[in-house]
């Protein structure tokens, strides 16, 4: 079987998995981190986004072995400590979530385009979103939540 | 999904060797459109290749009269290129509609070719720019690459290593999209160029992409919206799904080949 090592949330972390091990199936069930979600398995709903190297991807649709020497970065490695990430803060001053099963992947991807664009407008936040869904219908204060937070980072991850 | 031997080549002749060691070895680039086919069983190797550490498959080259685009270069990376942007503006637009933005961080040039999703966005792009598939032994005219329904010219272990487009004089690509996949409903790639006026059409036939000779004859006399707008297509091997039926699949792709037209300026 293969052994996998990368850098998760700046830890580096090694593992025994199989072929077909999912990156998703690999940060929840070995590493025991689980705010990244599985919503729909077949790479639509986002639930699942996590930053492989810099960039969101779907962790559903993401083998483990390809992620083998990659840096990883989940929901789990944004905050310091008490102190939320200014995305988290931003999703939590605009009521950004209602059931909140989606939000971890929301917040992975809003971080992405903050990243590439660092005051997105309304259209552009929408358009980004298309591959996170919300089936709480919660999208409004998302996009709110998505523009306050990218402004908050300043430019900066 | 079933379990696989994984290989990590360094190189090409790796991972042809990789390739040729087992029988139901396939290769994997960004896995978008692999790895969902594999969870349903739709595909079963017993072994994946990865062609992610092979080097010099994630670049694009400006090659004046034409750009090379390398297998293994993400849909984001296609739409985000100045060269592709400055050169082929409808190519980098193409590849900004496909999916949503965590499956263009993923998803490769190369497998969407190699794949060959009869409703997938590039091989119209491939068809209408009249590019060239370069692989591991020869080149490749795209007219003679996609052969069917998820069926190319490819030999069993044979490997994309780029796609060549000629610059065209103008082209522009218009796509009605499932509204949940993106996948392309009818998505139409109109180019004028070196190679004349060509159309060819995505996302409509269960035989995948296919040109549009009545429409090209048209526009070679007269580059015009209007000039389309009359043709009809036949819905004969059009799908039918729950997106659209035949009928309405044909209407599409009229009115998406006068929007690609209308778009060309």
């Amino acid at each position: 079987m293969p052994t996998v090592t990368m850098t998760v949330n700046g830890t580096q972390r090694t593992g025994t998995v199989e072929g077909r091990t999912l990156l998703a199936e690999f940060l929840r069930e070995h590493l025991g981190l689980t705010g990244t979600h599985v919503g729909c398995d077949t790479s639509q709903c986002g639930a699942c986004v996590v930053h492989v190297d810099g960039s969101s991807v779907k962790s559903c649709t993401c083998l483990a072995v390809q992620a083998d020497g990659a840096e990883i970065t989940t929901i789990e490695g944004l905050a310091n400590g008490a102190d939320l990430h200014p995305m988290q803060e931003a999703f939590r001053d605009h009521h950004g979530l209602q059931c909140g099963f989606c939000t971890p992947g929301m917040v992975m991807s809003a971080i992405d385009l903050a990243n590439r664009s660092p005051d997105p407008s309304e259209h552009e936040v929408r358009e980004w979103l298309e591959g996170n869904l919300c089936r709480c219908t919660g999208y409004h204060n998302i996009v709110k939540a998505v523009q306050a937070g990218a402004r908050a980072m300043g430019g900066g991850s | 999904m079933q379990d696989f031997n994984y290989h990590a080549p360094k190189s090409m002749d790796e991972a042809l060797a990789a390739l040729r060691g087992a029988e139901g070895a396939k290769l994997i680039a960004g896995g978008h459109s692999l790895l969902p086919v594999m969870k349903l069983n739709l595909a079963m190797p017993t072994d994946l290749v990865s062609l992610a550490g092979v080097p010099g498959l994630a670049e694009i080259a400006d090659d004046g009269d034409s750009v090379t685009v390398g297998a293994m270069c993400t849909h984001a990376q296609v739409a985000a290129s100045g060269v592709v942007q400055g050169r082929i503006p409808a190519l980098a637009a193409m590849a900004e509609g496909i999916g949503d933005a965590q499956v263009r961080n993923a998803g490769t040039i190369g497998g969407s070719v190699a794949h060959n999703d009869p409703a997938a966005d590039y091989p119209a792009a491939c068809v209408a720019l009249a590019a060239t598939i370069v692989t591991d032994r020869r080149e490749i005219a795209a007219d003679d690459f996609f052969q069917g329904l998820f069926a190319t010219a490819l030999a069993e272990d044979e490997v994309i290593t780029a796609v060549r487009f000629p610059a065209p004089d103008r082209a522009a690509y218009a796509k009605f999209a499932n509204p949940a996949s993106k996948y392309a409903v009818a998505g139409v790639m109109v180019a004028a160029g070196a190679d004349g006026v060509r159309v060819a059409v995505t996302g409509a036939s269960g035989d995948g992409v296919f040109r549009v000779a009545e429409m090209e004859a048209v526009l070679a006399g007269s580059f015009s919206a209007e000039a389309v707008a009359g043709i009809a297509v036949s819905s004969d091997g059009m799908l039918s799904d729950g997106a659209a039926g035949a009928e309405y699949r044909a209407h599409l792709v009229a009115v998406m080949a006068k929007r690609a037209v209308e778009a060309c300026g």
